[in-house]
């Protein structure tokens, strides 16, 4: 094993499979003679050259199509948002080209591509630069929607989005970049679509993913000290959703806590919420607790962000309240 | 013996014969429509036609074509066969979509035809997106994109240009301008009105065409296919056309004059060509006769296949939908 940081194992992940098919480019905003806006595809135009390795104009629309375009005619482009707030600018080409052109097409054409870019807030950056739209992607039937939370499940499940022959939406975050974290010395993939038990417990169940599952990592140390037993599942893919390690787990602790890093309105957490009281509602013996940003855009104040972002105190409060010890 | 404008007996015959058989097509798919044998959206391109013939024509067979919602007439001068396109209209198993697609989402790997784009300016990118793969693969084709003076208003043609110039990849870009980007008029839509000006803003040469007239389109078309075959870079071709019919079969069309329409009219580009075959003895009176019968019985063939089509079974629903065999 060695140890590598966060943005260290996305440029792992692309540079391999780059060196293993020449039909793979790297196309987004700085990613090539600026080694990326945060030196995620660092020393890849060296390696690779100006062909497989470019740089666009601020022009996420034109550039998401031309993607998808490549993709129809035998490319497998990787295409990097500066964040996916900017995919927003893009969005027509994700989900009304990429999403859509295997299905209306009757399957003649499949369009293998991935979106990768940070989500989610990174600080005092505002309404604009602070939203989380997995649900919005995961909405989409056509997309695959990941969202790792360590070096290891980014490089591992990266690799196998770039091998994969639908779209994929593949999340990071701004704040994980610098992360470190071990990965094998070989070569590795990560199944898509398949969650993963971060930690054993029996009280009660956490389901959560990408960089805010953190605050549940916390919180399971806390409520330990208190005899409290924390199962923490961390889904990585979130379409299509592993909802059989959701449901098995929920069957043995029989209490449910979802922390999503988004709005509430029609989350990622609604979905599991209705599955599981689809699935196990006999095995409840609490209410289901999701935690989510307060319902309001990202304010910048440093005391309303506090307020407005889930942390580990919140865990703690719903685990309890899931448990009657509040 | 081919005469002055490269025509020999058998590609006029072929010509006018394609002209004819989008026109009739799209007139009984109109006849359909108020059955209700066909369904949705119907954007008929009758007027238009010597447009997509024109260009189709100069076209190989590997190159790429693209094109709108409005497109069973390039669908049809590339080959995908008539009676597939009906039974994708009538929703059929038959169809080139199996039923998924409808009118707007005519497409034909084989053929390589890419559709059928339903949102305007969409397919601009995707257009030199698969330029753009040519390159990078070494193929040896070129991509065109058909598209409305409508989607030239888009943020999505300025980056398409920018960047099939920016990279040099092999597009014809080719504006159906007919002057209606659905019910509004080119006037309110554009400060600059005459499309062609636009290419040179970002290096494309470009050039403005009667596209009412099949002799000059193919003139015009011979001209930047071979243009971007030889040089692997973009061109802009503004083909300026008219549709004699209603944005959709939805269009009660109260933003334009009736006398406006008839002026049209008069310079209908398929009378005009048989015309001049017939001036110049490229065909004879019998053989329009034996083509309009060929045609008769070709519609009719189509609308056969469609109407005995079969129903793609429920259980189908979920199927395209993603890749069948995953990769990991």
């Amino acid at each position: 094993m060695k140890t590598i940081q966060f943005r260290e194992a996305v440029a792992e992940a692309m540079s391999e499979e780059m060196r293993r098919d020449e039909s793979i480019y790297l196309m987004g905003e700085e990613v090539a003679e600026y080694n990326g806006a945060y030196k995620a595809s660092k020393g890849m135009l060296d390696e690779f050259g100006p062909d497989r390795v470019i740089d666009t104009p601020i022009a996420e629309l034109g550039f998401a199509g031309i993607g998808v375009g490549s993709a129809m005619n035998g490319n497998r482009p990787i295409v990097e948002f500066m964040t996916f707030n900017f995919s927003l600018v893009g969005i027509d080409q994700i989900i009304n080209n990429a999403a859509k052109m295997r299905q209306m097409s009757r399957g003649q054409f499949n369009i293998p591509i991935v979106f990768r870019g940070p989500t989610g807030s990174a600080g005092q950056l505002g309404a604009t630069h602070s939203q989380a739209f997995e649900s919005w992607y995961a909405n989409t039937p056509g997309l695959k929607v990941i969202v790792p939370s360590n070096p290891y499940d980014a490089k591992g499940l990266l690799k196998s989005a770039i091998r994969d022959d639908d779209p994929v939406i593949f999340m990071e975050s701004e704040q994980m970049y610098g992360d470190k974290g071990e990965v094998p010395e070989e070569e590795y993939t990560i199944e898509i679509g398949k969650a993963d038990i971060k930690r054993e417990g029996k009280d009660v169940t956490i389901v959560s993913f990408g960089k805010i599952i953190k605050e549940a990592y916390k919180a399971a140390d806390e409520l330990e000290k208190e005899d409290i037993s924390c199962e923490i599942i961390d889904l990585r893919t979130v379409r299509p959703m592993d909802h059989d390690a959701i449901i098995e787990s929920v069957k043995k602790t029989n209490r449910l806590v979802i922390l999503e890093e988004s709005w509430p309105f029609g989350s990622v957490a609604t979905e599991i919420t209705y599955q599981v009281q689809e699935k196990a509602f006999d095995y409840l013996d609490a209410s289901i607790v999701k935690i989510n940003t307060a319902d309001t855009p990202a304010p910048y104040s440093p005391v309303l962000l506090k307020e407005w972002l889930p942390n580990s105190g919140d865990v703690v409060k719903a685990v309890k309240k899931v448990m009657y010890k509040d | 013996m081919k005469n002055k404008n490269n025509l020999d007996p058998e590609k006029a015959e072929k010509l006018l014969f394609q002209m004819l058989l989008m026109r009739k097509f799209e007139e009984k798919s109109a006849e359909l429509y108020t059955k209700e044998k066909i369904r949705g959206f119907l954007h008929l391109y009758i007027g238009e036609e010597a447009v997509a013939t024109g260009i189709i024509q100069a076209l190989k067979p590997e190159d790429y074509i693209l094109a709108t919602y409005r497109e069973h007439a390039h669908a049809l001068a590339r080959g995908v066969d008539a009676g597939v396109i009906m039974a994708e209209m009538y929703g059929k198993q038959e169809g080139c979509s199996r039923g998924r697609g409808g009118s707007m989402h005519l497409f034909d790997k084989e053929k390589n035809f890419f559709g059928g784009n339903a949102i305007v300016s969409g397919h601009l990118p995707l257009a030199t997106g698969m330029a753009l793969a040519s390159k990078k693969l070494k193929r040896d084709n070129i991509t065109v994109c058909f598209f409305g003076e409508g989607a030239a208003a888009e943020g999505e043609f300025h980056e398409a240009l920018n960047l099939a110039s920016l990279w040099k990849v092999p597009v014809l870009f080719v504006c159906e301008n007919n002057l209606y980007a659905m019910g509004t008029a080119l006037r309110y839509t554009h400060a600059v009105q005459e499309i062609e000006k636009k290419g040179p803003a970002y290096g494309i040469e470009s050039k403005a065409v009667d596209g009412m007239d099949l002799l000059k389109l193919m003139e015009a078309a011979n001209k930047a296919v071979e243009q971007v075959r030889s040089s692997g870079e973009p061109y802009l071709l503004v083909c300026n056309t008219y549709r004699f019919r209603a944005h959709s079969m939805f269009d009660a069309e109260l933003y334009r004059d009736k006398t406006e329409v008839e002026k049209w009219k008069k310079r209908d580009p398929i009378p005009k060509f048989r015309k001049y075959l017939l001036k110049e003895n490229l065909i004879s009176e019998a053989k329009v006769q034996e083509l309009e019968k060929r045609l008769n019985t070709e519609i009719q063939k189509a609308v056969d296949l469609a109407e005995a089509g079969t129903w793609e079974a429920k259980e189908e629903l979920t199927r395209f939908v993603y890749s069948e065999n995953p990769v990991s």
